[in-house]
Parts: structure tokens; sequence; C-alpha cells
């Protein structure tokens, strides 16, 4: 070998080794995060419901996530007689990839180091949109793949209400989009820099994020995160009083808790886009001495968790909706409203846009 | 260089068999899961010819929705396979003739063009006309948008008359079909709601059927 194909191979190498590292970093990272946020849930229900939630594993339940797990871990896995074996397992797994797949794009700071994502991707916001379209195959593979009506009703209800919502929450990332002109995840925060305060000649502050300028968008975008994520009030898929667990039922031991795992990393998921495109990702609230020495990842996760803790009480306050009225507010309501917006916010910019 | 040809050795190669295994497959779910993996072998080559918003759009739309519809459809569907291979015979002739027509076009194609023109030297590739710098979503708008415009509003049109066919084919309103009206369930109030009846002690009261709704 020459030494330029030793260099190749070298180069190559590292890539692939640093590749390796963030995304074993990132992965490890969230997994452990959502084992909080699980707890976190669990706890905030608790709160609203005057109960005292899991508090028996470890100090005030924080190793419960872990017990849980090992749980579902030991368990024996059981196949139906009638399921179709190969897509029955392919499920839970495909649910869980795509879920885990999206954080390959997700920006959680940028700082003199450059951005802290796996993959600067041009068109990031797209690659969500398309991987959050993909979650829906998990449950309709899972649902038909049982052999049961239950789990085959929950199927295609989700397969119905999950296309819906994916139509407004389309075209709320079109207007942000708009007001960016970029498809990439970190250029979308960076543009929240500057906004509506700054041109009232304050400094840079939380009243430059999209979320006031784009407000009912944001209340959009949180709703049919909910609808598109199967969180109360919109867990019609899985449904107890109706569907015993919908695609669920016939699932136990590990395959449910990738089920499980898909659903969570998903939500944060969401939790991470909202912030990304409405609170100002890694931005600090106040653009003053204090507030930004702090790491930028830090008012990242404190703004997921804020959308997070905004999940939690939607399931912990509201009631669930009925099958029909999901559908009229998805496509009666949310797609004419945010079809207007893109025109009117398209027209804001056209007239305001300095060249 | 390396990477990108192992790449599409192995996206090229996923495509053609999981196609191949669309029309194999005996369980036509399991058909419709081979197509969905083409998709993704598909949009995965556009990744690597430098059309990531392509390869994307492919995945939302193609993936993300019209698969969805498909399985969908083919899931409810109880299809008889007896019955299928009982037309297959009678059917081939026509399906080898169609299949025939399109694989001669294809190569006559090639003939007469030749297999050597890359996407960078085909004059009729946006992307390259506008240089490396521009994104190639942006190169892709600025050229829809203004060359393409006519045919872009066409297809839109086309698509908008399609769906509103959809609709006027499927919906109707039966005459003795209790309806739900949101505003008139949202207007209600207590005074309209409820009534309150008062009750004698050892008598009875019939409320008003009208009064509810």
């Amino acid at each position: 070998m020459t030494e330029s194909s030793w260099q190749v191979w070298w180069d190559y190498g590292l890539w692939l080794a640093m590749m390796i590292g963030w995304s074993l970093l990132t992965l490890v990272g969230l997994l452990l995060i959502v084992a909080y946020l699980l707890l976190m849930d669990r706890k905030v229900w608790a709160a609203v419901q005057m109960r005292r939630g899991p508090n028996v594993v470890g100090a005030f339940g924080l190793l419960q996530s872990f017990a849980d797990l090992l749980k579902f871990c030991f368990k024996e896995p059981v196949i139906p007689g009638g399921a179709n074996k190969g897509v029955f397992l392919l499920a839970p797994i495909a649910t869980a990839t795509f879920a885990l797949a999206s954080w390959a794009v997700i920006p959680v700071n940028e700082d003199s180091l450059g951005k802290w994502v796996i993959s600067d991707l041009n068109v990031g916001i797209l690659y969500l949109l398309a991987l959050s379209s993909l979650a829906v195959y998990g449950i309709i593979m899972g649902g038909w793949a049982s052999n049961s009506k239950y789990p085959f009703m929950g199927s295609l209800r989700s397969a119905a209400q999950m296309v819906s919502y994916e139509v407004s929450i389309g075209f709320v990332i079109i207007t942000v989009i708009l007001c960016v002109g970029s498809l990439n995840l970190t250029d979308i925060v960076n543009a929240q820099k500057t906004g509506i305060g700054t041109h009232a000649g304050l400094p840079a502050s939380a009243l430059d994020w999209y979320w006031l300028a784009l407000l009912p968008m944001f209340v959009i975008f949180f709703v049919s995160a909910l609808a598109e994520t199967n969180r109360p009030p919109f867990d019609l898929v899985e449904a107890e009083s109706e569907l015993v667990a919908g695609f669920m039922v016939e699932y136990g031991s590990t395959p449910y808790l990738l089920f499980m795992l898909g659903e969570y990393v998903s939500i944060v998921t969401m939790c991470a886009l909202a912030s990304i495109l409405f609170l100002g990702g890694w931005l600090p609230p106040v653009d003053v001495v204090p507030l930004n020495m702090v790491p930028g990842i830090i008012w990242f996760l404190l703004k997921c968790v804020f959308v997070f803790f905004l999940f939690a009480m939607a399931k912990a306050i509201v009631p669930r909706y009925r099958y029909d009225q999901l559908m009229r507010l998805g496509w009666k309501v949310f797609l004419p409203l945010s079809l207007v917006m893109v025109v009117i916010v398209a027209a804001v910019l056209q007239y305001t846009r300095v060249a | 260089m390396a990477l990108t040809a192992g790449f599409f050795y192995l996206f090229a190669a996923l495509a053609v068999a999981s196609a191949a295994m669309v029309i194999m497959a005996k369980n036509p779910v399991h058909a419709v899961l081979f197509l969905i993996l083409t998709f993704f072998n598909a949009a995965g080559l556009f990744v690597l010819l430098g059309a990531e918003f392509l390869a994307m759009l492919l995945v939302i739309v193609y993936v993300g929705a019209v698969a969805v519809l498909f399985l969908f459809v083919v899931m409810m569907l109880d299809v008889d396979f007896a019955e299928l291979r009982a037309g297959f015979v009678k059917n081939a002739p026509v399906g080898l003739i169609v299949g025939g027509v399109v694989l001669f076009e294809l190569i006559a194609l090639f003939v007469s063009r030749g297999f050597g023109v890359g996407l960078a030297q085909n004059p009729g590739a946006p992307v390259a006309q506008m240089g490396r710098e521009a994104s190639n979503t942006q190169a892709l708008g600025l050229v829809l948008y203004t060359k393409y415009v006519f045919f872009f509003e066409v297809a839109g049109l086309v698509l908008l008359v399609a769906m509103v066919g959809a609709i006027v084919l499927t919906l109707q309103h039966k005459a003795n079909v209790r309806r739900q009206s949101i505003a008139k369930q949202v207007a209600r109030t207590p005074a309209t709601g409820v009534e309150v009846v008062k009750v004698p002690s050892g008598g009875s009261v019939i409320p008003a059927a009208e009064g509810r709704s």
C-alpha cells in the first residue's frame, strides 16, 4: 500500500470513529433523558391528581424507569399464534429506530467549537418531517401483524390521525421556513437572534423568538404534535376505554418496551422541534451577562423540558377527544387556519423584507 | 469516492431486490412493505446524486402518505390468491407485451443518448447550472417558480380537480341521518340545555320532549 492510500483509510477511519462516538453520546444522553422524563411525566400526573407517584425505587423514585426497563427485559416475549411473525417483530424495531434516527439532525448548541450536531443536513427539517411521517408504519404494521381486532382498529385510527395532522405540521413548518429562508435547523435557531424585540430597540431576548411572531402557529404546532405522537387528549390509537390498548394489545416484554421507547423518543423529538422552531433553541432568554454565560445546551434542554411539561399537563387535565371531533379539528380547523397563515406570513414577508 | 460507490451498490442492489420482491411476495401486505423499502433505497440514491431535497420529498410524499394509504387499503382487502393465480396465464401475454415495449424504449433511449451522460454534464439538470454554491432546494425553487411555473400550476390544478372529484363522489348527505352541528352544540347554554322540573311528591312529570335536543 502506498502512503496516500493509508492516508485515505486513516481519514475514513477517523471520520467513522468520530461519527460512532457522537452517535453513541447522543443516544446514551437521549435515553437517559427519556428515562427521567418518563419519571417526570408520572410525577406530574401524580401531582395533578394529588398522589405521590412512583417513590419506592431509589430516592424519590429516581430509579423507577430503570426498574421498569429491567422488568420488561426479563419477561418472555409472547408472539400470538396467528400473528405474522416477521412483521410483528419488525414493527416495534421500526418504531424505535425511526424515532431515534431523528436525533441525527437535531442541533443542541452552537459555539466557537462549531455546531453540536451529528449531521448538519441542509434539509434537516424535511428529514425530521419525513421521519415523523414514518412513525405511523410501526403502528400500522404492529396492528395488522397482531391478527386481532382491537390492534387492527387502533392501527386504522392511527393511520388516519397521523396522516391528517402531518398536513398541519407541514404548514406550520412552512411558515417558519418562510421567515428563516433555510431548511437547516441551525439556521432556523440563528434566525431567531433578531426579531420583534430587536426591531423595537431592545436587546436580544425571548421576544425575538418565533413563538411571539407566529403565536397561532405555535399553538397549532403544539396541538398537532400531541396528535402526531398519539399523546392524550388524542391517544385514540390506544384508547383503553374503547380498544383495550390499541395496536399494543398483543405486545409484551421487549417489543412493548421498544414501542414505548419509540413513543417517548418521538415526544422528546417533538419537544426539541418546538424549542428549535419557536423557542429559540439554545439562545438564552435575555442576552445579558449571567444568562449568556450558561452553555447553550442547558437552555436547549430546559426549553425541551418545559415543552414536555406542557405535554404532561395536557395529558393530566384534558379529557380524551372523540374520533370524529379529532378529524374535524385536523381538517376543518387547523388545515384552513394554517393555510391562511401561510398566505398571510408570505404576504407580510414580501412587503416588509428588506432585499 | 470509494464510500459513495459502495453506498451506490448497496442502495441499487437493495432497490432492485426489493422491487423484485414486490411482485414475488405471496402476501400483498409484504409486497407493499417491500415497495416502501424500494422507495427508501431510491431516496438513498437521490442523496448520493446530491438531490437531498428530492430524496426527502420522496420519503415524505410516497412513503409517508401514499404508501400508508396503499397499506391501509391492502390490509383491509381480502385478496383471494387462487383467483389471482387463475388469471395469470391468461394475462401473461399482455403483460409481456407491455413490459417488452417499456424495455425496448428504455434500451432505445440509452443507445441513442449513450450511457456516459452523467447528471453533471446533462444540460437539463438545473442544479448543475446553478453551480455548487446554491443548495438544491434553492435551485429547484428558482426553476420551478419561473421557467416551469405553468407546468407546476397545471399539475397543482389537476391534483385539485382529482381531490374535488373524489369528495364529490363520496360525500352524500342522507336525509334521515342525524348529523352533528358543532356550532349548535357550542352555543348551548344552561338555559337552553337543561330543563329543571319540579316533581311533586307522589306524582310524576313527563318533561316536554321538544325542549331537549
